[in-house]
């Protein structure tokens, strides 16, 4: 089953089309803005991180709106990502290995689909996260709206909206961590979308066997 | 409103010293209110108004006295109003409570807040609210055991009783003291208000037959420096819903203290594992470091 549309003239590999990119990107600077601006009012010490961000009070202003934004980019991966982030079979044996994988012993670990359970671990996490962020982040944009009989509801708010964002923090220091210094090009193949043969077999090969159809030399 | 000359024991957000800590020998003060002997004249209401400039706003019809069912961002103080029939059957009574903010000596308020300096907590106990720091999140409402911090919808910031502090660092007591007629507002040291009501309420104990007559000083919050002197110590909630005892929510001190630290050593662990995994493990390399060239087909 070869896919030539894969397949680009200058034979690299296709890996994310321009809407994949510009979807991540709504959702990837969106949520820098939102990090930034959250550790702000997170802790004293990093306060000062206004400064680039509008200042204190448009920080305050802002971070909702970009929320929303945030979210809606989460909705929009969720829409076109989904039904590729399933678990699959052979996920299992991947989280097995998961101890080579981390050691970059690549040779004991099974081939990867288009995207490897951890990623889907990163999809889903940031998902889930980003809908309980969502439900948290209204009750906290407007709290003077919230009736003193409701006080509960900004009191379970002002605890569970920063440990969801300290989970997507964890996800996201993996991630950045992975795809800007683990696995070089990858990085590149989220802003231009293609990769080479060699990173696709090395990183992705099932995915990369069923896009191109070329069976692997040998592992 | 006023940093004025008051020594500065606390400040929300700050993550270095306090200035002036230590510096003066301030005193800490207390409003005393005896809700026995107010009248519901709604005086101090007007002089709050008054001495803080604060706007007008249509007052509600509460089926009582009462001007508005609570404070608001430009309404500080407001007598509450209840009716209550003693459960033994005794002669219904009419509750008056002056409410305002209690200056908690532990506020939730100021544990909740983000913004360096936008809640200050004077020496002598006054907390007050710094508004050109204010962000307008609204952490002070959920952090506070009372409902008092309200936001202005023009400005977003948000607003509060002062304790007058512009008057009181001047040696001036607060302006809701000076108006009450019937001298049931009381103000002086914690200490001598403190010993002001406790002699009050033995009185109404030993004299005018409330039983449970006490202070009001609530020690979930550190004791504060509003004190009230109750008919009833027992069942503040009569009083328009004054709490039996207030703590700063332990969500907001979950979230305030351990899960920062935990936050921050998880974040700052992440940061540095990640570094220290490159060390050791580098980048996963591909084995040909050379593009594969077009197999077979030509662009």
């Amino acid at each position: 089953m070869r896919d030539e549309s894969h397949l680009l003239p200058n034979g690299r590999v296709l890996r994310y089309t321009f809407r994949e990119r510009l979807m991540h990107w709504v959702a990837g600077l969106s949520y820098l803005y939102l990090l930034i601006t959250g550790l702000a009012f997170w802790s004293p010490w990093l306060f000062g991180l206004t400064a680039i961000t509008g200042g204190p009070t448009m920080s305050r202003v802002l971070h909702p709106w970009v929320g929303v934004i945030f979210f809606l980019g989460t909705v929009w991966m969720y829409g076109v990502w989904s039904s590729q982030m399933r678990e699959s079979p052979r996920d299992k044996a991947w989280w097995h290995a998961i101890r080579h994988y981390i050691r970059n012993e690549d040779d004991q670990v099974p081939d990867e689909e288009r995207f490897n359970p951890g990623q889907k671990l990163l999809f889903w996490g940031f998902f889930w996260c980003g809908i309980v962020l969502l439900l948290t982040g209204v009750i906290l944009w407007i709290p003077e709206w919230i009736p003193w009989s409701l006080r509960f509801l900004r009191l379970i708010a002002v605890i569970v909206h920063p440990i969801a964002a300290l989970l997507t923090i964890a996800l996201f220091i993996i991630h950045v961590y992975m795809g800007t210094a683990v696995e070089r090009g990858a990085f590149s193949s989220i802003v231009r979308g293609d990769v080479s043969r060699k990173w696709a077999q090395r990183f992705h090969r099932a995915w990369y066997e069923q896009v191109v159809g070329e069976s692997p030399k040998q592992k | 409103m006023s940093q004025a000359n008051l020594e500065v024991r606390r400040i929300s957000g700050h993550a270095s010293t306090v200035p002036g800590v230590g510096l003066k020998r301030d005193l800490e003060v207390a409003k005393l209110v005896d809700t026995t002997t107010c009248i519901g004249c709604k005086a101090c209401e007007v002089a709050c108004m008054e001495w803080n400039g604060l706007t007008y706003s249509d007052t509600t019809f509460q089926n009582s006295y009462q001007t508005m069912p609570e404070t608001t961002f430009n309404f500080w103080n407001l007598i509450k109003f209840n009716e209550y029939e003693p459960e033994d059957g005794g002669n219904m009574m009419l509750l008056m409570r002056k409410d305002q903010c209690m200056h908690c000596e532990e506020p939730g308020c100021l544990i909740a807040c983000p913004s360096d300096g936008a809640i200050v907590q004077y020496a002598n106990g006054i907390v007050d609210f710094q508004q050109d720091e204010c962000i307008g999140c609204g952490y002070c409402i959920t952090g506070c055991p009372f409902n008092i911090p309200k936001m202005s919808p023009k400005s977003q910031k948000v607003f509060k009783c002062t304790l007058c502090v512009d008057r009181v660092s001047e040696g001036l007591e607060p302006a809701c003291i000076k108006a009450c007629p019937t001298g049931c507002l009381h103000f002086g040291t914690k200490d001598e208000m403190k010993e002001l009501g406790e002699t009050r309420a033995k009185q109404l104990r030993e004299q005018s037959g409330f039983a449970h007559a006490g202070v009001y000083d609530p020690s979930g919050v550190g004791g504060t420096h509003v004190l009230y002197v109750l008919h009833d110590a027992t069942n503040p909630e009569a009083y328009g819903g004054l709490p039996r005892n207030p703590h700063v929510p332990w969500t907001v001190w979950l979230w305030k203290k351990p899960l920062k630290w935990i936050g921050n050593l998880a974040m700052i662990g992440g940061v540095l594992g990640v570094f220290v995994h490159y060390l050791r493990f580098g980048p996963k390399t591909i084995e040909e470091d050379h593009e594969v060239p077009n197999q077979g087909e030509k662009p």
